[in-house]
């Protein structure tokens, strides 16, 4: 049994909801509808839904979903099951597979920008925050918001000569 | 029925204390990162074992810590599913962890503001919650307890993708920023698609309460970032405080003021029925019960009603739900009788609420 959307009367509800207020009364709308309504949020593809598709490709990798890590005994194929990985080192020996994967799941980023754990060595953590203090920098350029550009510039220096 | 959750059912949470800025929109606002051990496989390839070894390991060195001194520590494993879906329902733990199996458990700290999951999709989950608009102070809180383990067991992290994380979604800085809004008048006014279109541009995510699934039950609508690589914490952070909810807040405004001048009967009519519902009723829903506080939130956030202040509404929000429900009356009920035990405590509740103060 298929029920007509009781707003447009044209599509096939799929909606159906049981208002309280002001009375009890159940409605049947169809998506496009329910979504003009507030009823439901229209979702745009979740990330993970994006991850699930794209992984689900195996198309084109010519064999390469038969990679094992030596460390979990994790292959490819077993990820793309599953949506999880085995273990921190499947990074490494899935990466070819994996980054296009990520940067589509990221907006195209590829690299960490962000804290580092505080024992990780002190390198590290200035590398990690140069790369933030440009971008920073590149964005108030972009805003027009100088003060704080020059502030950052100060901040670049500072960590350029250790 | 005596458990270790019989403290922490006595009252609501900080997050739900209606109080913080813009709380007349922002229920509550909360942080969570992603964190992994380097020398254990991730949680759903990890041995019985191993996954036994991290829940203990990790438990040792947050109750070592001070921010874990005073905390509760609840392991899964020997809690029953109505005490791990109240954990759920007060927003302390996520639905699959509730649902999990295995050596898994969190910590919670009194005020509940902190509840660091062990062993849920990652090994470890720091969730940092409060009422209101706080992100800035939540991310501090959140970032000292992640640099106070940090210091005592060794992150899988990487110096080109960050934190390693279970699912290549997390991965980068493992942080999920997420905001709690009640958008009762862009319902009303059917502008509610104005919100979802804000936050796809932005790439963020819109929720009903409980995460996933899209009905938002009792107008409430989660925002959360969805990718975590590439951009640092605060640039994160900062697309909420500057960005998106002052927008959908003055959204909001624009529609409750509009529902104040143009339709201020049809208004107090929906807050007025829902308040007589809910103090009449003899059998109700956890979900018709939801969607009838709602009109009343607003109610009181629009100096349009003052028979329930808004903790009042928050705990009866909290404690109408089922696992509270089953709590507070100490033994397992079916849906029926949950709705009748729903209705008398409504009704009690309300009637206490409005009888003359007698001094």
């Amino acid at each position: 049994m298929s029920i007509i959307c009781q707003h447009c009367h044209e599509a096939k509800a799929t909606v159906h909801i049981t208002d309280t207020i002001p009375q009890k009364r159940e409605r049947h709308l169809c998506e496009d509808c329910a979504i003009k309504e507030g009823v439901i949020i229209k979702q745009h593809h979740t990330t993970n839904e994006i991850l699930q598709q794209f992984i689900k490709q195996k198309t084109g990798l010519g064999g390469a979903d038969e990679l094992t890590c030596p460390r979990c005994g994790m292959t490819f194929r077993d990820f793309q099951t599953k949506g999880q990985l085995g273990c921190p080192n499947d990074y490494t020996a899935f990466q070819s597979l994996l980054m296009p994967l990520i940067e589509r799941a990221h907006e195209g980023a590829t690299h960490h920008v962000g804290k580092v754990p505080v024992t990780a060595d002190e390198t590290l953590r200035r590398q990690a925050g140069l790369v933030r203090l440009r971008r920073e920098l590149q964005d108030a350029i972009d805003h027009e918001d100088y003060e704080h550009a020059a502030r950052l510039r100060d901040q670049l220096r500072h960590l350029e000569t250790p | 029925m005596s458990s270790p959750l019989d403290e922490l059912t006595r009252t609501t949470g900080e997050w739900l204390r209606g109080e913080g800025p813009m709380s007349d929109v922002v229920v509550s606002s909360r942080i969570r990162l992603a964190r992994n051990l380097a020398e254990y496989p991730f949680v759903s390839t990890a041995g019985p074992s191993e996954r036994t070894e991290v829940f203990r390991r990790l438990v040792d060195e947050i109750t070592a810590l001070p921010f874990g001194r005073d905390a509760l520590v609840v392991d899964m494993s020997e809690t029953d599913s109505i005490d791990r879906e109240v954990l759920v329902e007060r927003n302390l733990i996520s639905r699959q962890h509730a649902a999990g199996d295995g050596a898994r458990g969190v910590t919670v700290s009194p005020n509940e503001t902190q509840a660091v999951m062990i062993n849920e999709e990652d090994h470890l989950r720091i969730q940092v919650l409060r009422s209101g608009m706080q992100l800035e102070v939540l991310w501090e809180d959140a970032t000292a307890i992640d640099d106070n383990l940090s210091q005592k067991v060794a992150y899988a992290f990487d110096k080109q993708l960050g934190y390693l994380t279970a699912c290549p979604t997390n991965v980068g800085t493992g942080i999920r920023v997420s905001v709690m809004l009640h958008l009762p008048a862009l319902r009303l006014t059917k502008e509610i698609e104005r919100v979802a279109r804000a936050a796809r541009d932005l790439r963020l995510a819109v929720r009903g309460l409980h995460g996933e699934g899209t009905e938002a039950v009792g107008d409430l609508y989660q925002i959360s970032n969805q990718t975590t690589l590439g951009k640092s914490e605060q640039a994160i952070i900062q697309t909420f405080t500057k960005t998106i909810i002052p927008k959908i807040v003055e959204y909001e405004q624009t529609a409750r003021d509009s529902l104040d001048k143009r339709r201020v009967h049809q208004v107090d009519d929906k807050i007025w029925r829902a308040y007589g519902v809910l103090s009449q009723t003899r059998c109700i829903s956890s979900a018709e019960t939801q969607s009838l506080l709602s009109p009343i939130r607003m109610g009181i956030h629009m100096g349009r009603f003052d028979r329930i202040d808004i903790r009042m509404l928050n705990e009866l929000f909290l404690q109408t739900q089922p696992a509270h429900l089953q709590r507070l009356l100490g033994k397992v009920l079916d849906e029926e009788e949950r709705g009748v035990a729903r209705a008398n405590y409504l009704r009690r509740r309300i009637a206490d609420a409005s009888a003359p103060r007698s001094n």
